[in-house]
């Protein structure tokens, strides 16, 4: 700063011919802090960040253009969309308590009071399975999300470090990875007692693998590229390479596996409660409704359907937005 | 503990017992002899049932290997065929079609599809039975709820194994020397995706495997699955090790089929 004020004061002329065009425009990049000059070498007291904020929010438009001219986007964002709102305004929505008993009406068909029939306690399904939202998304979102930490934490030294610390942390991903995560999930729950917040720490404890060998892989191709080296030979320290320089270029894959780790969360998630090892009744699970759904299957086969129904279609949507993310980020796959 | 030898007993009783059990020893030692007794072979003795793990895991270990690899016959007697058409007419809409029916099939969990089978093919049509095992009619239904959802899942992979190797430089080579497109489709393309396909054979076998809980319990199959959810409800922890540990081997010699296989299809690969 101070040093182009100097080159300012001595030769407003070359200041001109440096800035390029008129009307002190800039190079478009993401530049922070700096002043732009005009015509005559006059200070223009515009600062460079309102451009760097334009050319984030312009590439950020860019994106979500080409993200959501894909309909699959489209439609699968506006699904979640539906599905938070639903969870979040659960109590508003649900014409019935989750557990409301009505034994005189139970296993009801679809009706107009009971959309989706009642279940063998004459609870209203229709209803339980807005509160099931809550445990699916919950647990989804929260057992991918501590995932993804564990996983980048891991994948980061190991990529960034090298040696003896990634053959250890590659080792152990690999045998983790070598298992179904049904059948580690269940290891783990049944270990720890089955609850829903057991089940969240298993799904979490079985899901890093795979943004540990992402972020790994990442990381090592990082390390030979120009700018980290630099930053190296400039003496930054470790902790402000990976976290200002590395962690922000890979996170455009990170975020796509994160989506498509979901979809998996919340079919496993449901597998699980529906062996009963995922949430204890009375709270109400798309998993476990099913599984009463099966004793019925004969005389209420509307107890098994319509939560398997719901799954297939919040997967779906998941699926689908998750797979336009991935061809948007990766430029490879963008014909 | 408490389970076992129920509220009125004496402190000598109860400590008779730990000591029957091994549970007075510190945990290491406790796990080293749970090492040494399975590498003799002895999984432990039923809490519930009182008879030896080995015997109850003999039983059941077969029926859910015969389900596991008819399962992943029919997963990929259907994902190769379609995940190579999908492949070859890339961005048509038989790569359209095939891929929306294969996202669908991974939408929708296994159970939930066991179901709706069960309740469509055995309560309404009646052309099976409803559950148990035994008979040839019997294995139809669990085979094909996890045949059809895996093969969505492997038809994807094969799809992109595909595509990968149509990127590779020796395929441009192939194309530009001249060769038909026919000729460089079955003799380059699909030779090398062969074994990244075969590769896939024992992870699948693998992941069946570890789902087989799920499909045992849609289906009521005395399998090893059962075995082992049955065993977590009851607290009946030598029998959720032992299935556990079978289980998970099973995972393992999965794989190692699968590196052997892919050692055989690939000269370049030795150990």
């Amino acid at each position: 700063m101070r040093k182009e004020h100097a080159i300012n004061k001595c030769s407003g002329k070359k200041m001109y011919r440096m800035n390029g065009h008129a009307g002190g425009h800039v190079l478009k990049g993401p530049y922070s802090g700096g002043q732009v000059y005009d015509k005559l070498g006059e200070r223009e007291t515009r600062d460079i960040t309102d451009d760097t904020e334009k050319w984030y929010s312009s590439t950020k438009r860019e994106f979500l253009r080409i993200l959501f001219k894909n309909k699959g986007a489209l439609l699968g964002s506006i699904i979640i969309l539906v599905f938070i709102l639903v969870a979040i305004l659960a109590p508003y929505i649900a014409p019935y308590s989750y557990d409301e008993v009505d034994l005189p009406n139970m296993l009801q068909p679809p009706s107009s009071s009971y959309p989706m029939g009642t279940d063998e306690l004459g609870r209203d399904i229709f209803s339980r399975i807005i509160y099931g939202a809550r445990v699916s998304l919950k647990v989804s979102i929260f057992s991918v999300g501590i995932a993804l930490i564990i996983g980048v934490v891991l994948g980061a030294i190991a990529g960034y470090f090298g040696g003896v610390v990634d053959y250890i942390i590659s080792g152990l991903t690999d045998i983790v990875w070598s298992f179904p995560v049904t059948l580690l999930a269940i290891a783990f729950v049944a270990t720890l007692g089955p609850s829903l917040n057991n089940l969240i720490l298993a799904l979490a404890l079985t899901g890093w693998t795979g943004f540990t060998r992402l972020v790994r892989g990442e990381f090592l191709a990082l390390r030979e590229k120009d700018f980290i080296l630099a930053a190296k030979a400039l003496g930054i320290p470790d902790r402000k390479i990976v976290f200002r320089h590395m962690l922000p270029n890979s996170l455009a894959p990170i975020i796509v596996l994160f989506t498509m780790e979901l979809p998996k969360a919340i079919i496993v998630e449901s597998s699980l409660s529906f062996l009963g090892l995922g949430a204890q009744p009375p709270t109400p699970s798309w998993g476990s409704i099913m599984s009463t759904g099966r004793s019925y299957i004969m005389e209420a086969p509307w107890i098994f359907l319509f939560p398997g129904l719901v799954i297939a279609i919040l997967v779906l949507a998941v699926n689908l937005f998750g797979d336009a993310l991935r061809d948007t980020l990766d430029p490879k796959l963008r014909n | 503990m408490d389970l076992m030898v129920g509220p009125n007993v004496t402190p000598e009783v109860y400590e008779n017992v730990r000591n029957k059990l091994g549970l007075d020893k510190p945990l290491y030692v406790q796990y080293f002899t749970f090492l040494k007794n399975v590498l003799r072979g002895d999984l432990g003795t039923s809490i519930l049932k009182n008879v030896p793990v080995k015997d109850l895991i003999a039983e059941r270990l077969p029926i859910t290997l015969k389900l596991g690899v008819l399962s992943l016959m029919v997963s990929f007697a259907i994902a190769v065929p379609v995940g190579i058409q999908a492949a070859k007419h890339r961005n048509t809409p038989v790569d359209y079609l095939s891929m929306t029916f294969a996202l669908i099939g991974i939408s929708i969990p296994t159970f939930g599809f066991g179901l709706t089978l069960l309740y469509i093919f055995a309560y309404k049509l009646r052309w099976f039975p409803i559950s148990g095992h035994g008979s040839f009619w019997h294995l139809v239904l669990p085979v094909f709820t996890v045949g059809l959802t895996d093969a969505a899942v492997t038809a994807r992979m094969v799809r992109s194994n595909i595509l990968e190797v149509m990127g590779e430089d020796y395929i441009r080579t192939a194309r530009s020397k001249g060769l038909s497109e026919k000729i460089v489709m079955n003799k380059h393309a699909l030779r090398n995706a062969l074994i990244s396909i075969i590769t896939l054979l024992g992870m699948r076998l693998g992941w069946i495997l570890g789902g087989s809980a799920i499909l045992e319990t849609v289906f009521s199959i005395p399998g090893l699955g059962r075995l082992m959810v049955d065993g977590i409800f009851s607290r009946d922890y030598p029998v959720v090790q032992g299935s556990m540990l079978v289980l998970g081997a099973s995972v393992l010699f999965g794989n190692l089929i699968a590196d052997i296989l892919y050692a055989a299809a690939d000269p370049r690969i030795r150990y």
